[in-house]
């Protein structure tokens, strides 16, 4: 049985508020937490898999050109070593997001510095490492390879917004902001590096591997390889981070299905720290213009946000920062545009938050600019230029809690409305500021499905290749399932991860819980309509608690020895087209920052997020926690440093590519605001993931020049900017 | 990893044997040797473990002073009650660096030997004249905003990058070396490392064979002892500039200057001219500048590491500051 919504209306009976289980929305941890900490869950490269053999990635020492020989007599006399292979199929390149198809190949072609060329494979891990550093590889290099996105002429984007006459309502501004920020790359760093071991049986492939989209990695894998994807299996039941890493196959999964296929015996390639940093997807450093012009009443007349961003060329993706700036603020001149100049760095792709993750703080600090210019309070100028619809298209919003979250969260942390004038507060050789931000990132939704059998002995059982990339998904479909079917989440087994499942939309664009969790809400209503049938009433009435009926029989009972199978299938629909679905909140943040060095330390950070319904308070807090960390990591350290000579990463080590420590990350406070949207999703809830780090960067930022007088125009704040623009 | 030979010393002759040949390398912790050869910077031909050779002790000297074993780790010495109280500089300075799981390992005598950090170093497919003499330098013209800006040559701007061994300047402590053949020798820690000079790929004094077997403090003398370490991040990270400073005062003016600065240059940097100005001379702006201007007459940067030759000046005025108690 199969219950199938395609959402052309919202859903607004918020059907999850009637249960009576009351597990949903609790501060439940993890059901697969004991697993993680004791080291009993299994991550991609440590199945103990008889007769493995051990590849590594050979990677290229030219960023463009092709590879014109490999020498595999250099290494084959290596002791251990079983082969080179250098085989069409490689890939030179991870796969987008959601790309359904074979990423650049063959590898051979090269595109970037690091690139991987070929993989060597041998008995032992250390064995196939060392040669694969012996290697001889011979190449062609270009010439004309470019490395500075500053350099080259860049290709205009399709999807700019020209309204009205931007230039004349600057000039009759009350008050305008004229200013260009820019931030640098960001690796995705996430801990578990990227893995794979693939089995080859002569006719179908099995992989476990670390990946974040399964429905979508087993199209890209099989038309890399070129085999049916009915011939290919992918497990990936514990990821440890992606943060837009994983949501494409990388070229470890193909190099270790290309290996075991030709040696017909199972292979593992992980990859190195180094090579995490040098191949997988960055985020594109910006540059990033805005002109802002508001009249006396801190009402925006214009908004401008034009946006240079990079990437390789042949790769459709462009950092997508004027995402949120499309819909936040009001403004009826407006100038949106972007433009991508290609040039030989690695792939640029999504990286947690694309888009709003460096727009936002750009865009919040321009908005802290205006607030000055105005004389206003940075508070109180957002609150005047929420647009009541869609500025440019003029589309309805879903749900919209911008007004609530800046109110509340300014009184939750204190916020001063008075006067701002920096250096206001010295302690010792400590300059103290606040400073605040808007947060915003659009809802996404995918198509979902997941099965739930509800066993004769009263237990559920969910299924679907869904991934938990730690985000929490074991633990909340746990919690809706027992929500809908009255059952403790001890008596809900989550099984994710494999592609034998029904296929779900993947952990990506915060699109995860609202997408699945609708299919296994659909699939459990189904259920219900039959447990309602057989108790003698309408599935409305049905009140489930703790394995059985309110005051009646048992789920036991009811089944009276059957097992009940539905399967959910949600599909986005119209709605998706008639309203602006977004997450929205606001950072405040306070530093302080060392008049002498110009270090900035975190003091406290304090957000306030309204994402429709909040399905496990103890997650979503760690899923905001979390962001707000990134926001301290792009406000002050995080940076991939590219060699102008030859265009490598000079900083591929998590000692030098500064993700936040503990001792930069201050307390943390969170707060949800009530909401519940039903164009969102079935569920009505919306995405948090990525919300957390939309905009955060920029309330530091803000806190800077308010604790110093440094405006700082480029991220990460580091000692010697903030140095270099601090008054004296 | 290139395959190596595993021998464990069981005697410091034995390792001085051991280690005198050309591709042997001594191994105590292991923090920093055993990354370098999974990225075949390091390419051994055989390991000699020196664990068990004891020089593990921390203990008082007749003279007051105190003696620090080679094999003592960063994290025994951090927490050591005289270190504390009698060398609080030092504790500080440790402490600084790198991580709690790392200093637990970490050991006095590779500490002192540990390697730079410099990017086109730590990478074997780029050009360093330091890990591959003649091979040019990629910093020079690449990222160098960890470099040197004191002392660097166009061979080689890299930093040292280690911590401790800058408190041990300011505080002149020895080095002591048990050689090949079967001697000691003592040389301060101001002379232990080398400016890249021509000849970049010698970071400090030892010679093969050479082991260190401790550290000699002297005598604690009075005086504030502070480290301030300025860093992209506040802890797990390099110093951008370092200071340690060990500064006592006569009233009111300056008795005692002793200071000594990390993320600078190829060694600890320490120069004396810059206590000088500062002895017998009332704390204040214009003093700590003019001791500024003498410990950056020769300063030079290399576009991304410009900064730092403001930020030392501001560094050290504010550990100045901080240590004689003047309002800046």
């Amino acid at each position: 049985m199969s219950a199938h919504l395609k959402q052309d209306a919202p859903v607004t009976d918020n059907r999850l508020d009637d249960m009576k289980q009351g597990v949903l929305g609790t501060a439940t941890s993890r059901v697969e937490g004991l697993l993680k900490v004791t080291g009993t869950a299994p991550y991609a490269a440590e199945y103990p898999i008889d007769g493995c053999a051990e590849g590594v990635l050979v990677t290229s020492t030219i960023a463009k050109g092709e590879v014109t020989a490999i020498d595999e007599d250099s290494v084959l006399s290596m002791p251990g070593v079983i082969a080179v292979i250098d085989h069409p199929s490689l890939t030179a390149r991870p796969a987008q997001g959601t790309a359904g198809e074979a990423p650049a190949q063959p590898a051979r072609k090269v595109g970037y510095f690091g690139q991987p060329v070929a993989v060597v494979v041998a008995e032992s891990f250390e064995q196939a490492r060392d040669a694969a550093k012996q290697l001889k590889v011979t190449y062609r290099a270009d010439d004309d390879v470019a490395f500075d996105p500053e350099a080259v002429d860049a290709e205009a984007q399709d999807g700019a917004t020209s309204q009205g006459d931007l230039a004349h309502a600057m000039k009759e501004a009350s008050a305008s902001v004229d200013v260009t920020y820019r931030t640098e790359g960001h690796s995705s760093a996430a801990m578990e590096p990227h893995a794979a071991i693939a089995q080859w049986d002569g006719d179908t492939l099995t992989v476990h591997a670390s990946l974040q989209m399964l429905n979508y990695n087993i199209s890209e894998l099989a038309d890399s390889l070129g085999l049916d994807e009915g011939k290919v299996r992918l497990i990936a039941r514990y990821v440890g981070g992606g943060f837009g890493s994983k949501l494409g196959i990388s070229e470890e999964t193909v190099a270790a299905s290309v290996a075991a296929m030709r040696l017909d015996r199972p292979v593992r390639v992980v990859m190195s720290r180094q090579q995490v940093l040098q191949c997988i997807m960055r985020r594109s450093e910006t540059r990033q213009r805005f002109r802002l012009a508001a009249g006396a009443d801190g009402k925006l007349t214009g908004f401008g946000h034009e946006a240079r961003v990079s990437n390789l060329p042949g790769e459709s993706f462009a950092e997508p920062v004027l995402q949120s700036s499309h819909f936040l603020y009001a403004g009826e001149n407006r100038e949106l545009s972007m433009e991508v100049a290609r040039i030989h760095r690695m792939t640029a792709g999504s990286v947690r938050a694309p888009g709003e993750a460096v727009g936002m703080p750009a865009l919040e600090c321009a908005m802290d600019m205006l607030a000055e210019e105005l004389a206003l309070d940075p508070v109180e100028l957002r609150l005047r230029n929420i647009p009541e619809k869609h500025p440019a298209s003029g589309l309805p919003f879903s749900s919209h809690k911008l007004a609530e979250c800046l109110q509340q969260g300014a009184e939750a942390f204190g916020w001063d409305s008075g006067p701002r004038t920096p250096r206001h507060t010295r302690e010792g050789e400590w300059w103290i500021g606040t400073g605040m931000a808007s947060a915003a990132r659009v809802h996404n939704v995918g198509e979902a499905k997941a099965r739930v059998t509800l066993k004769a002995d009263g237990t559920a059982l969910v299924e679907t290749d869904m991934t938990d990339i730690g985000t929490g998904t074991y633990t909340i479909l746990a919690q809706l399932v027992g929500e809908m079917l009255g059952l403790p989440i001890d008596d809900v087994l989550v099984e994710l991860g494999d592609t034998r499942h029904p296929r779900g939309p993947g952990s990506g664009g915060s699109w995860g819980a609202a997408s699945i969790g609708s299919a296994a809400y659909l699939a459990c209503k189904a259920l219900r309509e039959t447990l309602a049938e057989r108790a003698g009433m309408t599935e409305t009435d049905l009140a489930l608690r703790d394995g059985g009926v309110v005051g009646g029989a048992s789920l036991e009972e009811l089944l009276n020895g059957e097992t009940l199978v539905e399967e959910g299938h949600y599909e986005p629909g119209d709605v998706t087209d008639d309203y602006t679905a977004a997450g929205y909140g606001a950072f405040f943040a306070r530093v302080r920052v060392n008049r002498f060095t110009g270090e900035t330390r975190m003091e406290h950070m304090l957000g306030a997020f309204g994402f429709g319904r909040v399905l496990n308070t103890r997650t979503a807090r760690s899923q905001c926690i979390g962001g707000m960390t990134w926001s301290i990591g792009a406000a002050l350290t995080e940076a991939m440093l590219f060699d102008p000579v030859d265009g490598h990463l000079a900083n591929c080590d998590l000692a030098e590519y500064h993700v936040p420590v503990n001792r930069d990350v201050p307390d943390l406070d969170v707060l949800f605001v009530e909401e519940r949207d039903g164009v969102a999703s079935p569920i009505q809830a919306k995405g948090i993931g990525e919300l957390g780090m939309c905009g955060g960067a920029g309330a530091i930022a803000n806190a800077i020049y308010n604790a110093c007088g440094a405006r700082v125009l480029d991220f990460p704040m580091t000692p010697d900017r903030v140095l270099a623009a601090m008054p004296d | 990893m290139r395959p190596f030979d595993y021998q464990r010393a069981d005697s410091r002759d034995h390792a001085g044997q051991l280690t005198a040949g050309e591709h042997a390398q001594a191994i105590a912790g292991g923090t920093n040797l055993l990354d370098l050869m999974k990225l075949q910077v390091e390419t051994p031909q055989t390991l000699v473990d020196i664990n068990r050779l004891g020089h593990r002790e921390i203990e008082d000297r007749d003279d007051g002073g105190m003696w620090i074993g080679a094999l003592a780790t960063n994290t025994e010495t951090a927490v050591h009650p005289r270190v504390r109280s009698d060398y609080p500089v030092l504790a500080r300075a440790i402490l600084a660096g790198a991580t709690q799981q790392l200093r637990n390992r970490a050991t006095t005598g590779g500490n002192l030997c540990q390697r730079t950090r410099c990017y086109y170093f730590t990478n074997i497919d780029q050009p360093c004249n330091k890990r591959e003499p003649g091979s040019g330098c990629g910093a020079i013209e690449g990222i160098a905003k960890l470099h040197a800006v004191l002392g660097a040559s166009s061979q080689c701007i890299a930093t040292y990058p280690g911590d401790m061994a800058v408190a041990m300047s300011a505080l002149d402590a020895q080095v002591e070396i048990a050689g090949a053949d079967g001697g000691t020798r003592t040389v301060p820690v101001r002379d232990f490392h080398r400016l890249p000079g021509d000849t970049p790929w010698k970071d400090n004094v030892l010679e093969p064979g050479d082991l260190i077997t401790g550290v000699t403090l002297p005598p604690p003398v009075k005086g504030r002892q502070l480290y301030r370490k300025v860093r992209e991040r506040s802890s797990y990270a390099f110093a951008l500039c370092s200071v340690a400073a060990i500064v006592a005062m006569d009233g009111d003016t300056i008795a005692r200057a002793d200071l000594a600065f990390g993320g600078l240059a190829h060694k600890p940097w320490h120069d004396p001219e810059v206590g000088q100005v500062l002895i017998g001379q009332k704390p204040g702006a214009d003093l700590f500048n003019r001791a500024a201007d003498v410990l950056l007459r020769d300063a030079r940067g290399y576009g991304e590491n410009d900064f730092k030759i403001p930020l030392a000046r501001r560094t050290l005025a504010a550990v100045l500051a901080e240590a004689t108690g003047v309002e800046l």
